[in-house]
């Protein structure tokens, strides 16, 4: 396959010793790529080397078949455009200006835009809605327009690669997706290719094609979304030891409350999720159950609850669980029921109920 | 928004090109010996006037000098501010003009000890050897400290020992020499001949070709190291000129007129609130134009201020230009904090 940009044996990082080695990255044009890993992984260095700001230790990089190293400085920048975590400086200098410095690659010696270029940084402007600051000072702006007026800067250096940095970090949610979907557009029109780091693993797993995993000393995976994010894996790159992340649904839920639960909820069809999340903030263990493993309740239940009881997606509740279930009801002191109605599939659940009442327990309605 | 930028870059830099045109005039006119304009013109036009002398050999190649080196001195700061990203550097503050001054005045008292007459090329060389052995420091300092005021205390402390060097040396030449050197190594436009001129203009100009062909990857710089090279930039060419070309400059200064305070700092900041702007293109004319109408005031105020006695020149600058500098650190400190 043809790929438009590759990475050959590369290793990567500091004054010679290598931080990151062997990264072997092959992609599309067009395609979306994220790199994901923990803090101080190297993600910043692996891009950093792709720019050429750093110089690589080994390996080839290549950019439709030619090598980034052979390219001049002007070749690589119409190219080749990054936004860094790294701010930029500038004094005296308008939104517009800063967006203009994009065109640096095409203007001539001098540096003086011509009429061709200011319809570019227009239409760049345009494309990320920084139109109405253009006039303030790039020093005055909040961090989340900053990061946005460095895309349209990005923007309109037409790059056919772009390298971002956690460029969606001081964003808020409306223009982290904005901002993603700009890509995605820019992707569709111009054949785009994308390289960043996000932290963001939930929006990872929805915008790249792929995904590479880095942890510190190695790429530990390279792959499509749903290759990478298989149950368990997100825990185990992050080490995470506090809590819990779904590949599955992209969520992540604080660690479970600990010791003997004395709560038993039952719940289904998403009525149940808020009423755990309460419980494990109070701190409170609980059980739950009945729960096909296909509930909405179930993602969230597995992470916080002490146990739950469910059945196979679309399976009915045979008397096997219902017995565990009565038996795990019996030993609480608390039943919250989350459910008014129940449907035909969660008779079960209604029978469970029922029989929690002639136990005489303390019944607390959350519907 | 464009267009009202581009009223205020023309209207800045007629205002600045006036300015240096009212001032050599009044340089020229003003003194002990008042010599009028008509005069002047008359001169000019190959008239034979009364004090032609004065004119022609005494103030002419005096106001062209401080024209000359004023500009080159703010342009020395304004090219010495971009390279450390510092707003308050300058060949005086970072002890560049110090160490050059100490090595002209090395040569000069050899030189003369050994009865060799010192060239205005011998001079600028030597000024830029010492140019280059302080800068070399500074760079070596701006590696391990990365903090803007550490990095004025470590210039100023070269500065200083270059000056104790200087004193030194001054201290024990001959009786003769000591008056010119003591004059020079305090800062002075006053001896100038037209010989110097020459060189300084022919050095200068050539400098300042160089340096406006490089606003571009300037303008690239400013913004960042990493940017500058995503945009395709050779930094560490850029690096290397810009390090020779300010020392050029300062070298050329000191070997002229000594050093001199503080217009290398304070012109670019001045020259930048009046154009709004910190575009290399517009930056580089017009802190020129600046150090010229700032030199020419200064050195007009430190010739007829006190009359007959002068004034050393880096005095006025020092009054003038420290203030400025004082309000920039002030108005950077509020910014920081806002």
């Amino acid at each position: 396959m043809k790929y438009y940009f590759k990475t050959e044996g590369l290793s990567v990082g500091y004054h010679k010793k290598p931080i990151i080695k062997d990264i072997e990255i092959g992609l599309e044009k067009g395609e979306i790529l994220t790199l994901i890993g923990p803090n101080g992984a190297g993600k910043s260095t692996v891009l950093k080397s792709i720019a050429k700001q750093l110089a690589i230790i080994a390996g080839t990089i290549y950019l439709d078949e030619q090598s980034v190293e052979s390219m001049s400085g002007t070749e690589l920048s119409q190219n080749m455009a990054v936004v860094l975590t790294e701010k930029l400086r500038t004094e005296m200098m308008t939104c517009e200006d800063v967006v203009a410095t994009g065109r640096y690659p095409y203007t001539g010696r001098f540096g003086i835009l011509s009429e061709s270029d200011h319809k570019v940084v227009k239409e760049a402007m345009e494309l990320v809605h920084v139109t109405a600051i253009k006039d303030q000072d790039f020093t005055r702006i909040s961090d989340g327009q900053r990061q946005r007026v460095m895309l349209a800067r990005a923007i309109c250096q037409e790059p056919e690669i772009i390298i971002l940095d956690e460029p969606t970090s001081y964003l808020d949610v409306k223009y982290k997706l904005e901002f993603l979907s700009i890509l995605q557009e820019m992707r569709k029109k111009k054949g785009l290719t994308v390289i960043m780091s996000l932290h963001e693993l939930e929006l990872a797993e929805r915008v790249s094609d792929k995904i590479l995993c880095i942890d510190g000393k190695c790429v530990d995976r390279f792959g499509k979304p749903e290759e990478v994010f298989e149950q368990g894996y997100i825990s185990k790159l992050f080490s995470i030891a506090s809590g819990s992340f779904d590949e599955e649904n992209g969520s992540m839920e604080l660690e479970p409350a600990k010791g003997e639960a004395k709560v038993f909820v039952i719940a289904g069809g998403g009525t149940g999720r808020n009423v755990y999340r309460r419980l494990q903030r109070q701190g409170i263990p609980f059980i739950t159950g009945v729960l096909p493993q296909n509930d909405l309740d179930y993602p969230v239940a597995r992470a916080l609850a002490t146990d739950v009881i469910a059945t196979e997606a679309f399976e009915p509740i045979t008397e096997e669980h219902m017995q565990e279930a009565r038996k795990k009801l019996t030993s609480c002191d608390k039943i919250i029921c989350c459910k008014e109605t129940f449907g035909t599939l969660e008779q079960a659940n209604l029978e469970l109920l029922r029989f929690a009442k002639e136990s005489v327990k303390e019944i607390e309605m959350n519907c | 928004m464009q267009h009202s930028r581009k009223i205020r870059y023309i209207i800045a830099f007629l205002l600045l090109s006036i300015s240096v045109l009212v001032f050599v005039a009044m340089n020229v006119c003003i003194g002990t010996v008042k010599i009028s304009l008509e005069d002047i013109i008359a001169s000019i036009g190959g008239g034979q006037i009364n004090n032609s002398r004065i004119l022609w050999d005494i103030r002419m190649p005096r106001t062209m000098a401080a024209m000359i080196l004023g500009g080159a001195l703010a342009l020395a700061g304004y090219l010495l501010q971009t390279f450390f990203h510092n707003p308050i550097a300058g060949p005086f503050v970072l002890g560049i003009s110090s160490g050059a001054k100490m090595v002209v005045a090395l040569v000069m008292v050899f030189l003369m000890g050994h009865a060799i007459r010192v060239s205005s090329v011998t001079l600028i060389a030597a000024a830029f050897l010492g140019a280059m052995i302080s800068m070399g420091f500074v760079l070596l300092m701006s590696r391990k400290v990365n903090n803007m005021s550490m990095l004025v205390v470590s210039g100023v402390m070269i500065g200083y020992i270059c000056s104790a060097v200087t004193e030194l040396v001054v201290t024990f030449a001959n009786d003769a020499e000591i008056v010119n050197l003591h004059n020079w190594s305090r800062g002075s436009f006053s001896g100038m001949t037209w010989d110097n001129v020459i060189v300084m203009a022919v050095v200068i100009t050539v400098t300042f070709v160089i340096v406006f062909f490089m606003a571009k990857p300037l303008s690239a710089y400013q913004l960042g190291e990493s940017y500058a090279q995503n945009m395709g930039v050779n930094i560490r060419v850029l690096r290397v000129a810009l390090v020779i070309l300010s020392s050029i400059l300062s070298a050329c200064i000191v070997a002229f007129a000594g050093p001199i305070s503080f217009v290398g700092v304070a012109v670019p900041h001045l020259v930048k609130s009046l154009l709004g702007s910190t575009k290399p293109i517009l930056m580089i004319p017009a802190c020129f134009l600046g150090g010229s109408v700032f030199c020419l005031f200064c050195d007009l105020l430190a010739r007829t201020m006190f009359a007959p006695t002068e004034l050393s020149i880096s005095t006025v600058t020092a009054v003038f230009g420290a203030p400025v500098v004082l309000w920039v650190m002030i108005r950077r400190s509020r910014e920081k904090v806002a």
